[in-house]
């Protein structure tokens, strides 16, 4: 009995700290620093999907200007953390939330989790690219969605480029393609999104007709596009030659393979209208306890340092015109004709097309 | 008078040896009246956020959408998945049965160097965290697994030839790894304890084994096989880490539904619907087995263990002997194939890297230390397991007055939790305690309550048999030579608990340490617990991310099978097998 007593108080005694830290900001939470001017280290955090990345110093250079610590925490596909950034509405733990782009942005808008903000920076930004015109997010990066190919398994199994959607329901495309959740995955989203516009939803043959044919045609479907593209494609080690993601993915390939790749080992598939413009962007929350420093970022990422740096690390390009793009992006192609769809229509069908595509796809 | 007024008033004191029947607490009203504190705590944190759930689910958007029952009763595909969850919970629970009944057998009728420890380690993987389980299964059976990684090189092929995952077949096998310990324990705690005079009579007048078996073994073993079986059945069917990391979209269960729902095509209404529906079904499945376990323990003639065991090895015997081991080796691979799995990597990393991978050098932002991840889910675990302890104890004392039918009713009801899916309590959570009068978000509170709630049913089933096995005339002979209750309590009844509640405590431990339904739906992007981690790590691509999980699976192994250890020790035969 006396182990048991001595078990038992060695728990409590354990146990009152963690109990005593109550609603714990993070561990690492800075000291105060006692200055002439008072200035205390604000802590700003950032909610992103998985495919957020910056270099370091951009991060260290906002820190240090704004005395600042930033901490970036990647929550799943973009999706996902759209919904769950809307069951915290009011109180989040985060501050900013990065990656909302077009085609998530009205159930956002809706759940009003965000704040507006106009950044000063935003007179740079071309008005096709301004996503949002009341300002609650402000635009920071695009790109096309659009197929991926692996020229290597294409050639060596005589497989020609397919020239229009139709095409991929045909035998020889069987079993070859991997596309991602539109649930889930803002690429999957705006690629269905560009079915629906290419395909039509009344006609004889309509998206949803295409998609059954897909299925039946062995379409892999996966969560999200990182998932999808480093698992699933052939150039990855996966069986599936194709696969839904940016035009400017090719160019990545090449950055990456340290010269190994002279030209991509990928291309594009660009097929009229079957392509997506995606606008991302990045938003305050509502409820934030930083909302100055939080703005403070915003602007901090429509200036030239974040903007140049996009490219080289998420692959897509910076909406700030005055923001220089690397060489390796010459292998990067613009699809003259994107699929174009209006903001109401996206919000009036967005669910309704999600929930049909599920149906057909997944079940 | 020496003792109480009450001892000489009451009728009952005089009367029978029963030891369930603990008659001498019932003449303190203060000490009833701590029954209160489980009660408001069930009702605050469980039924309130049911309700709640039930609520949200009929009241949503009543002009736009039509109710949420009507249309999940009138969706083929969410009435598919309840289907599926049945039969794919039936076919595990008879698969279960048959691994577990030859392992019963042998444990039940061979005595042997050894056999203590190995029944500990068979009965490991029922105390699992799923995601663990689920590791393991694709390290062993997965594409690149260890099974395809050896008949590629035997065979010399292209491909992996073994493609199960995202099939039945691994989710049925995984719930049978799981709960084939459950039908073993049971079973074989019944059968060594089984008259051998019945068989042997039967023998004796010339009946085979098998007619033996059928006519006279398997009609006693009854109780004990369709007990284990509701439970390995309740436990297959609310599944959730093994049919969502093994599984995929294809094959949903109820609580596949309700996460996706819920996180996915946020339809919260939908989820509250099915959440409901999966409530009604486990508390009928939960009332059955809180039955049969209240009538099982009366004795039947049982007779104590060395006397079913066998004397004489014969040459069956020996066959059987030998083919078990490695049967149950078999059995047991998912585990040892993690553990060497993750040997394997940490060796091909250098030292350099392997601390890389706990402590980072350079300090990168989107860096959740796995040293982080692990200290968080302990910070969790400990304010779970005291709540777990207090409120579990508290509700054994109140059902140890009694069997009569009130107080199974009642053990059904407090037990509820863990039939209900960890994801609907989550889900409760979530949209419950967002608000007024009650706000939790962004507290780690939630998780630990979340937490309490389903460990504190393991504390009950480890305390009650004790406590319903201590012999009233101890407390009796207390309170005659003057011990006041709180003396009573101290001197009596705690020494003769403490193992039990040591079984409770580390039982309510490692079930914290490896929540994962709720955990899922609860974690916020600051407090994510090892199970979570391990989930996040596996659906990110890359061989480093990999090596995170399995590292950090191990590392949850680890503590949970050295909890299951002292478990264990610290149980006593009268326990019962559950």
């Amino acid at each position: 009995m006396k182990s048991f007593i001595g078990y038992m108080s060695a728990l409590i005694l354990i146990s009152l700290p963690p109990i005593g830290c109550g609603n714990s900001t993070s561990e690492t939470s800075t000291p105060e620093i006692a200055q002439t001017e008072s200035t205390q280290i604000r802590e700003l955090k950032i909610l992103a999907h998985d495919s957020f990345d910056i270099s370091d110093d951009v991060i260290q250079e906002f820190e240090d200007t704004y005395n600042a610590k930033i901490t970036i925490f990647k929550s799943g596909d973009a999706g996902e953390m759209i919904n769950r950034a809307i069951l915290e509405k009011g109180n989040p733990s985060t501050d900013i939330l990065y990656g909302i782009d077009n085609t998530y942005l009205t159930r956002a808008l809706k759940e009003e989790i965000f704040q507006p903000y106009v950044s000063p920076m935003m007179s740079n930004i071309p008005n096709h690219l301004i996503l949002d015109d009341t300002f609650h997010v402000t635009p920071v990066n695009y790109g096309y969605v659009n197929i991926n190919y692996d020229k290597d398994y294409l050639k060596n199994n005589q497989l020609e480029l397919p020239t229009s959607l139709e095409e991929l329901t045909q035998p020889q495309w069987k079993g070859k393609l991997v596309v991602e959740n539109p649930a889930t995955s803002s690429p999957g989203l705006a690629f269905l999104i560009a079915t629906v516009s290419y395909f039509g939803e009344d006609d004889d043959y309509n998206y949803l007709d295409f998609w059954g044919s897909l299925r039946m045609n062995d379409v892999l479907v996966k969560d999200g596009w990182s998932d999808a593209y480093y698992t699933d494609f052939t150039m990855y080690g996966g069986d599936r030659p194709l696969v839904v993601s940016y035009a400017t993915s090719p160019a990545a390939e090449v950055f990456f393979s340290d010269g190994k790749y002279i030209e991509p080992p990928t291309g594009n598939i660009l097929i009229d209208h079957a392509t997506f413009l995606q606008i991302e962007g990045i938003g305050i929350l509502n409820g934030t306890s930083v909302a100055d420093l939080a703005e403070k970022f915003v602007d901090y990422t429509l200036g030239k340092r974040f903007q140049e740096d996009i490219p080289s690390r998420m692959f897509v390009y910076p909406v700030n015109p005055e923001a220089s793009i690397p060489d390796f992006f010459k292998f990067a192609q613009v699809p003259t004709l994107p699929a174009v769809v209006t903001h109401t229509t996206i919000d009036e069908k967005r669910d309704e097309w999600i929930d049909a595509w599920t149906k057909i796809v997944l079940r | 008078m020496l003792g109480p007024k009450s001892y000489y008033d009451n009728p009952n004191t005089t009367v029978k040896r029963d030891f369930s029947i603990i008659q001498p607490l019932k003449s303190v009203a203060s000490v009833r009246l701590l029954i209160v504190i489980p009660i408001l705590f069930f009702c605050l944190f469980f039924i309130y956020p049911l309700i709640s759930i039930l609520y949200h689910s009929l009241d949503a958007n009543s002009f736009e959408v039509s109710n949420p029952f009507i249309v999940l009763l009138n969706d083929s595909y969410y009435l598919g998945r309840i289907w599926f969850t049945f039969w794919q919970a039936s076919v595990s629970t008879i698969l279960s049965i048959i691994i577990g009944m030859p392992i019963a057998y042998f444990f039940a009728k061979y005595n042997f160097f050894g056999k203590t420890i190995l029944k500990s380690i068979i009965s490991l993987p029922f105390i699992l965290p799923t995601v663990v389980v689920a590791m393991g299964f694709v390290v062993i059976l997965g594409p690149k697994g260890i099974i395809n990684s050896i008949l590629i090189s035997l065979f010399d092929l292209n491909e992996s030839p073994l493609k199960i995952s995202n099939t039945l077949t691994i989710i049925f096998l995984a719930h049978a790894f799981y709960n084939y310990a459950i039908i073993v324990r049971i079973v074989s705690a019944l059968w060594e304890n089984l008259d051998k005079s019945m068989s042997e009579s039967a023998k004796i007048l010339g009946a085979s084994r098998l007619k033996t078996f059928y006519h006279i073994t398997l009609p006693l073993l009854m109780p004990a096989i369709v007990s284990s079986a509701i439970l390995a059945f309740t436990f297959s069917f609310t599944s959730f880490g093994v049919v969502l990391i093994l599984g995929g979209s294809k094959f949903a269960t109820l609580e596949v539904a309700i996460y996706e729902l819920t996180t996915k095509l946020f339809r919260l209404e939908l989820a509250g619907a099915l959440s409901i529906i999966q409530i009604i079904f486990t508390f009928v499945f939960l009332l059955l087995y809180a039955r049969l376990q209240a009538s099982s323990s009366v004795p039947l003639s049982l007779k104590p263990s060395e006397t079913s065991v066998k004397q004489k090895l014969g040459l069956w015997d020996k066959l059987f002997f030998i083919c078990i081991i490695p049967y149950i080796l078999i059995v047991l691979s998912p585990i040892v194939a993690l553990v060497w799995r993750t040997i394997s990597s940490i060796l091909s990393y250098q030292f350099t890297q392997i601390t890389n991978l706990f402590y980072p050098e350079r300090e990168s932002y989107f860096y959740l230390s796995p040293v982080t991840i692990i200290w968080n889910s302990v910070k969790l675990a400990i304010p779970a397991v005291l709540i777990a302890i207090i409120i579990g104890t508290l509700v054994s004392y109140f059902l140890s007055r009694s069997k009569k039918r009130g107080f199974s009713l009642a053990d059904a009801v407090f037990m509820l939790p863990i039939g209900v899916s960890a994801v609907t309590l989550g889900f409760g959570f979530l949209i419950t305690f967002n608000t007024y009068p009650i706000d939790l978000r962004g507290s780690w509170m939630m998780l630990v309550l979340a937490h309490s709630l389903i460990a504190y049913p393991f504390v009950i089933r480890s305390v009650l048999p004790v406590l319903r096995g201590i012999n009233p005339e101890l407390r009796e002979s207390a309170k005659l030579l003057g011990a006041s209750s709180a003396n009573t309590f101290r001197l009596v009844d705690l020494p003769i608990l403490s193992p039990a509640l040591i079984v409770g405590t580390t039982f309510a431990f490692a079930i914290s340490i490896g929540e994962f339904g709720a955990s899922i739906l609860l974690v916020s992007p600051e407090l994510t617990t090892i199970p979570v981690a391990i989930f996040q790590f596996m659906g990110l691509p890359g061989s480093t991310n990999l090596d995170k999980a399995l590292i950090m699976s191990t590392v949850l192994m680890s503590v949970v099978t050295i909890g299951f250890v002292m478990i264990e020790r610290f149980r006593s035969k009268s326990s019962g097998a559950f």
